[in-house]
């Protein structure tokens, strides 16, 4: 998202809001994972995926954004939440922490890598141009006719979890 | 000729739109208040507040407000303390946003924005994705309410929590699939354009299971009786809310009085013809808007005179068994009726 803001002289607002909001989901996730409580952790998760969420909307894809908001802060957050008060998480100042912290470098460097990779490959040598905003009805458009086959494909995937999901439930 | 150059400038009508809303967000949920003291006093035969204002108890939430403000703010020991003081911050900002796109009226005629004719009107903001921005910005509150009843530190508050959290997930579905629907017949996900679609009828009419379904949705979505199982005094104490006193708490209960009010609002705009009269046109469009949503408000008061609370396994049985599969037949319809007429 960098190459706007690097480009001519004046530096655009929505450059500037990205930048601000970029930083605050990349200092937030460092606290996801150096967090010593797991509670914290999901909270600082909740800040990493607003803000983007609200980099997506000063980008002008304001359903994606919001999108983003009701979908991964309303709900996987707080069932990611739910789980852990139900389960792990004491009540209290007891260190919620896990000694796997190897492993757990580990995997963390391999997905960044990996998405950085994936990222720089198919969008680096790509302009944003920030001032174009995506209307909701263009979105629909081409999610029904372009994208229709993906879409059904991902609403398959998903009605397979869900009977998994129901069959995990069921065993008691 | 000042107000002409006042009103041209966007920043300084920006400024006053927000400041308008800021004080409806502010003095409705009062008003509410005090209707549902007196309104709730009366269903029971007893009269309520009296004394505070001489008047028929006018000034008691006033007084009420006042009292939080002076309260101490206790934070317990073995609480979380930043999260503890979070919490109530995080519960109430999405309910204030909400208040930011209610239109009360219809585009004006003429208009000096930048964006053009039908951008302004008797809203704070007419968003493109209206409805969906306040679905989403909603789903926010059930962090704060977990937040509450974990960082608490205690055990009817986590309880509390985590059954405000299974309830607001399972409502959710039935809210957004209620609302999608009317997205659907409408043609456009921004609050103005859906009231604007209801010039010939009311979106109430075609579909009324729509707008009951939406109804039960958000009173479970407010916690509000007959779906307080969160809350539930007799069993839980007072749920999330256990350990909060003072302005905290007072944070608690505005958001749940302004819940209300931006609800009813949501639904007046979705299904009662948002400022669309009958019988009396020349009363104008914005006081149309209020009347429909303080009755719907009323009605929301009524229910908890009215109806015992739900049990647990009630309340989810309801959402899962019912109220998702009449509102996926319904999206259904909806469907086929767009596509044949």
């Amino acid at each position: 998202m960098d190459p706007q803001a690097t480009e001519g002289a004046v530096v655009s607002w929505p450059a500037v809001f990205v930048a601000i909001f970029g930083a605050v989901a990349a200092i937030s996730a460092v606290a996801v994972v150096l967090s010593r409580n797991v509670v914290h952790a999901a909270l600082s998760l909740v800040v990493v995926l607003g803000a983007a969420g609200a980099i997506f909307l000063v980008l002008g894809a304001e359903f994606v954004g919001w999108t983003q908001i009701l979908i991964y802060v309303g709900a996987i957050v707080v069932l990611l939440l739910f789980g852990l008060m139900l389960t792990a998480a004491p009540i209290g100042k007891h260190a919620l922490d896990n000694q796997q912290r190897g492993v757990a470098f580990i995997t963390s460097a391999a997905v960044f890598g990996v998405f950085t990779f994936i990222i720089w490959r198919s969008f680096g040598s790509q302009r944003i141009h920030l001032n174009q905003v995506v209307r909701t009805s263009d979105i629909g458009r081409s999610l029904f006719s372009g994208y229709i086959l993906p879409f059904e494909v991902v609403s398959v995937l998903l009605l397979a979890a869900l009977v998994g999901a129901i069959v995990l439930a069921k065993k008691d | 000729m000042i107000f002409y150059h006042f009103f041209s400038n966007p920043w300084a009508v920006f400024a006053l739109k927000l400041a308008a809303v800021f004080i409806f967000f502010l003095t409705a949920p009062l008003f509410l208040g005090y209707v549902e003291h007196k309104g709730l006093a009366h269903m029971q035969s007893r009269l309520g507040p009296m004394e505070a204002g001489k008047f028929h108890g006018w000034a008691q939430l006033i007084a009420d407000g006042v009292k939080f403000i002076q309260k101490e703010d206790i934070v317990p020991d073995a609480a979380d303390r930043r999260i503890f003081m979070l919490a109530p911050m995080i519960v109430i900002i999405p309910v204030s946003l909400v208040f930011l796109v209610i239109p009360f009226g219809p585009a004006a005629v003429s208009c000096h924005a930048p964006a053009g004719a039908g951008a302004c009107g008797f809203w704070g903001e007419n968003f493109d994705v209206g409805i969906f921005f306040v679905l989403a910005i909603s789903a926010i509150s059930v962090i704060g309410m977990l937040m509450a009843g974990w960082a608490s530190a205690n055990k009817f508050s986590l309880i509390g929590a985590i059954r405000g959290a299974a309830q607001l997930i399972a409502y959710e579905l039935p809210l957004v699939l209620a609302a999608s629907a009317v997205a659907m017949q409408a043609g456009t996900l921004s609050l103005v354009g859906i009231g604007d679609a209801q010039k010939a009828y009311w979106f109430v009419f075609p579909q009324i299971a729509r707008f009951i379904i939406f109804v039960i949705a958000s009173l479970a979505e407010l916690s509000r009786p007959p779906f307080d199982m969160p809350i539930a005094d007799s069993e839980i104490i007072f749920g999330h809310m256990t350990e909060y006193t003072g302005i905290r708490f007072g944070l608690f209960l505005l958001s749940e009085y302004a819940g209300i009010v931006s609800l009813s609002a949501i639904a007046v705009v979705l299904y009662l013809g948002a400022w669309h009269g009958f019988f009396v046109p020349w009363i104008p469009g914005p006081i149309w808007t209020l009347a429909k949503i303080g009755a719907l408000s009323f009605l929301v008061i009524w229910l908890r005179a009215t109806y015992p609370r739900l049990r647990e396994d009630q309340l989810q049985k309801m959402a899962w068994k019912y109220l998702i599969p009449i509102a996926l037949v319904n999206i259904l319809l909806t469907m086929i009726f767009k596509v044949v007429f």
